[in-house]
């Protein structure tokens, strides 16, 4: 495999953007990120999207994309793996370059999740329809049932989970793409409305439109090219039964364990060689569970974790300096493209007030559904 | 849903005929063709027990279309006396009154219907005993 | 001989006070209780309906019977409150018990004589040998339009009844039937509530076919109200019952273990079924029972049953209508009226 580099990136503030439709926001993005980038060369595109079909209508947008950003007649897909798609799209372009087979690639993710009332139904086609969709479970009552059932094992916090949006929230105060900038309190997460017990309105991650892209090239051909590389060193997915009930765990993600485990052996680096993680805070329960499931803390202990400061910008392992989903929003098919945005803002110094000192090696994790599958990319400073 | 697919679904959703692997020891419902843990092709036919007990549970507040007149309703991971393990309403009690580790049965009700003139589908639900 | 070999109720844990219905309505709670000699009903689940009740009826009946489902070759079901107009109620059941596909399925409709006509027809599919065990079953979701007097009874609940010729419970000694075209009370096709003739519906259809198929079905048995252990009759309200048995010459103690209408309403073709049921519960090997149901249109259907030794090794086999009665979860008039679909709602 030959090394393989994020080159530039860009993505759109997140929000609800009325004025914006699904392929608007997506060439503006890419634009954003090919400018960056500074190349004049696209090889492929790869497009991470959960459900275009259900909410907008609209498949094939890889052959939509690519005519749009004028980059056709170049090979265009779009990837899918419910919240993960974004994570996918990456992984995809990291393996076109790194087999040789292209130079440099734009990878995005996009969606568009405010022109239809059926968000919650199509959300809930990442899990399994005919088992857990069909008795009217949605996906927060997914995450609640392992929010509940984390609670009884490990004796983790109502108000632990509420601090982790309360830190995320922070964090999107200093980022001027976060769907959120403002402060909330824990008092505001406990006041807020039951979706689905435990969890309230502000444990859940919003309903957001945007965009995210990156540009990828050989990191020889950035180098030769005078970009400003950061290194992709590893690449890992992982899945696991898609309905939660299967799963010999409720309170682990076997997937994101997998996929951790995976990524950490092919980067050569272990948990506490990371500088910080972008990770996937669908709801704040699953911000604990995954950062238990990589290796920052012990099984039991992510809640704790919350508690102790060790999460924030200044702690052990800074998670979500974003914003997370949580703050900065969550258009499912960009998620993880974003997360990799923010991982080379931070990795070049470009993350202004939220700049996380001497920042060399990020980790990011994507994950789609309840955690039937799990992306993890490690990204360094060259 | 279109009917057929609710109609594929009977033997499980109003029967609970699941199947189960003999070397690992774990059943499934629906039931599968391979077992995932050791990928035995041969599993056995299990008519899963109608006494179980709550693994952990929720209330849904903010509901899919087809469940708004129930709402709010438990659900549940309810695991069947031999160990299966199934997601399902849970019906007939206050939310408030639910545990985990709360004895129930599994009772046959309607799950979901289409409108006021669609299909009807019937399928497995638990009650406190 | 031919009989019952296994029964079962079922009755939904939710409860509404009559006192509940008549403030919604204006009318002094008291009056209305003591003219109808109502307490409460049942109020369905809102995922409960008649094909659901039907079916934890009928598991329940097969409990008690400890048969193989798949030797049942028949299986009726009577209702008004079918949950299709077209489609069969009684496929879902016989799927849900496993009878399918070697049985023969039929929905009955006769307003509250639905119930005793799938257990009259059930009975005789067995008795003329053309299936090993036969099942029938009376259940109902009871509607009646807001405001009427119907609703204060109107309830939810059912029984099943499983006919054969081995290991019987009840033998089933005589029948009768009395019918007439008398039009008391009806539901027209597309008609969301039923409507009554008031007080039409009392002496000239209750009263006049539950004596008459009673008389009929004494003469036929050689027997007089003395010779009958208990007797159940169709239960509209709380009054009825009692004033028909003592037209009949029935005494209150003959009546009362199957007159549970002031804590469970009316359960339409669940109703005169489900008090034989409550009766079973209660019985002694040898004790002769009599069942006189009735349906608006109008009809009745009696039988006279003699319980065998067998009642007592399978009375506790499955819940008893008392137990049933007694879990209970009250409602107010709001949630009934949203559980039972009486609010209009955008599409």
């Amino acid at each position: 495999m030959r090394e393989v580099a994020i080159i530039g990136c860009g993505m759109i503030r997140f929000g609800e953007l009325w004025k914006k439709s699904l392929r608007t926001m997506f060439v503006e993005a890419a634009l954003k990120a090919i400018d960056d980038a500074g190349v004049d060369r696209i090889d492929a595109l790869y497009v991470g999207c959960m459900t275009s079909g259900l909410f907008v209508e609209q498949e094939h947008l890889g052959a939509l994309l690519a005519d749009y950003l004028g980059l056709a007649p170049i090979p265009a897909i779009r990837l899918e793996s419910a919240c993960a798609s974004g994570g996918v799209a990456l992984r995809q372009g990291f393996l076109d370059i790194g087999s040789g087979n292209s130079e440099v690639v734009l990878v995005g993710g996009v969606e568009k999740m405010t022109d239809t009332d059926r968000v919650t139904d199509g959300l809930a086609s990442a899990a399994d329809q005919e088992y857990e969709v069909f008795h009217g479970v949605t996906f927060p009552g997914l995450y609640a049932m392992i929010a509940r059932l984390h609670m009884e094992h490990y004796g983790t916090k109502r108000e632990d989970l509420a601090l982790v949006a309360v830190k995320n929230h922070k964090h999107g105060t200093m980022n001027p793409h976060a769907h959120f900038q403002r402060e909330i309190t824990v008092d505001q997460v406990l006041a807020s409305s039951l979706v689905a017990d435990p969890l309230r309105l502000l444990d859940c991650s919003p309903v957001s439109d945007g965009a995210a892209c990156v540009v990828l090239s050989s990191l020889e051909w950035a180098k030769a090219h005078g970009k400003t590389p950061v290194k992709i060193i590893a690449s890992a997915m992982a899945t696991d039964t898609l309905a939660l009930h299967q799963r010999k765990e409720i309170t682990t993600l076997g997937s994101v364990v997998e996929s951790g485990r995976k990524a950490y052996a092919m980067a050569g680096v272990g948990p506490d060689q990371i500088d910080f993680a972008e990770v996937h805070d669908c709801f704040t329960i699953a911000e604990i569970v995954v950062s238990e499931d990589l290796g920052f803390f012990k099984k039991g202990e992510g809640g704790k974790a919350v508690r102790e400061g060790l999460t924030g910008l200044d702690g052990k392992i800074p998670i979500n300096p974003s914003g997370g989903l949580k703050a900065k929003g969550h258009p499912v098919g960009a998620t993880g493209v974003a997360q990799a945005v923010e991982a080379y803002l931070q990795l070049t110094g470009r993350a202004e007030k939220r700049q996380i000192k001497d920042a060399r090696i990020g980790l990011i994790q994507n994950m789609g559904g309840s955690g039937a599958s799990s992306v993890v990319h490690i990204l360094e400073v060259v | 849903m279109p009917t057929q697919r609710h109609w594929r679904e009977i033997p499980q959703r109003y029967r609970l005929e699941g199947n189960f692997c003999p070397d690992c020891n774990r059943y499934f419902l629906p039931p599968r063709l391979v077992c995932p843990g050791c990928g035995r092709k041969e599993l056995t036919p299990k008519k899963l027990s109608r006494k179980g007990k709550i693994v952990t549970f929720t209330v849904i507040r903010v509901p899919p279309k087809t469940q708004e007149l129930k709402t709010p309703y438990p659900v549940a991971i309810v695991e069947t006396e031999e160990g299966a393990r199934l997601t399902c309403q849970v019906c007939d009690c206050e939310p408030s009154e639910l545990r985990i580790g709360q004895e129930v049965e599994i009772v046959f009700r309607e799950v979901m219907r289409e409108g006021k003139t669609g299909v009807i589908m019937y399928g497995y639900k638990a009650r406190p005993v | 001989m031919v009989g019952i070999v296994g029964y079962g109720a079922y009755l939904p844990r939710f409860r509404i006070k009559v006192e509940e219905i008549a403030n919604q309505w204006g009318n002094d709670p008291e009056v209305v209780k003591r003219g109808l000699r109502l307490k409460e009903k049942t109020v369905p689940a809102p995922d409960e309906d008649t094909i659901t009740i039907s079916t934890e009826a009928a598991r329940y009946a097969l409990l008690r019977a400890g048969i193989d489902p798949e030797k049942i070759g028949a299986l009726y079901i009577g209702s008004e409150s079918h949950p299709y107009a077209v489609k069969p109620s009684g496929t879902v059941v016989a799927e849900a018990l496993g009878i399918t596909p070697d049985v023969h399925i039929a929905d009955f409709e006769f307003a509250c004589k639905a119930g005793t006509e799938a257990m009259w027809v059930a009975h005789n599919a067995v008795k003329a040998g053309e299936v090993e065990y036969a099942i029938g079953i009376g259940a109902d979701t009871s509607q009646g339009a807001p405001g009427d007097p119907l609703e204060y009874a109107a309830s939810a609940g059912g029984s099943a009844f499983i006919f054969g010729r081995n290991k019987i419970v009840a033998e089933v000694l005589h029948t009768a039937s009395f019918t007439t075209d008398t039009a008391d009370f009806w539901r027209r096709e597309g008609a969301f509530y039923p409507r009554h003739g008031g007080r039409f519906t009392g002496e000239m259809a209750y009263f006049r076919h539950i004596t008459e198929a009673g008389k009929m079905l004494l003469e036929k048995a050689g027997m007089r109200p003395e010779d009958i252990t208990y007797v159940i009759f169709h239960m509209p309200n709380g009054r009825f019952p009692l004033q028909v048995g003592r037209m009949l010459g029935f005494k209150k103690e003959q009546i009362e273990p199957g007159w549970i209408v002031p804590e469970m309403g009316n359960t339409y073709s669940g109703s005169s079924p489900t008090g034989l049921v409550a009766t079973f519960d209660i019985g002694k090997p040898g004790d002769i029972i009599m069942l006189v149901s009735f349906g608006s249109g109008a009809g009745s259907d009696g039988f006279i049953f003699r319980l065998t030794d067998r009642i007592d090794e399978v009375r506790d086999l499955a819940p008893k209508v008392k137990e049933m009665l007694d879990r209970k979860r009250y409602v107010n008039y709001a949630t009934y009226a949203k559980i039972r679909e009486k609010i209009i709602l955008n599409e």
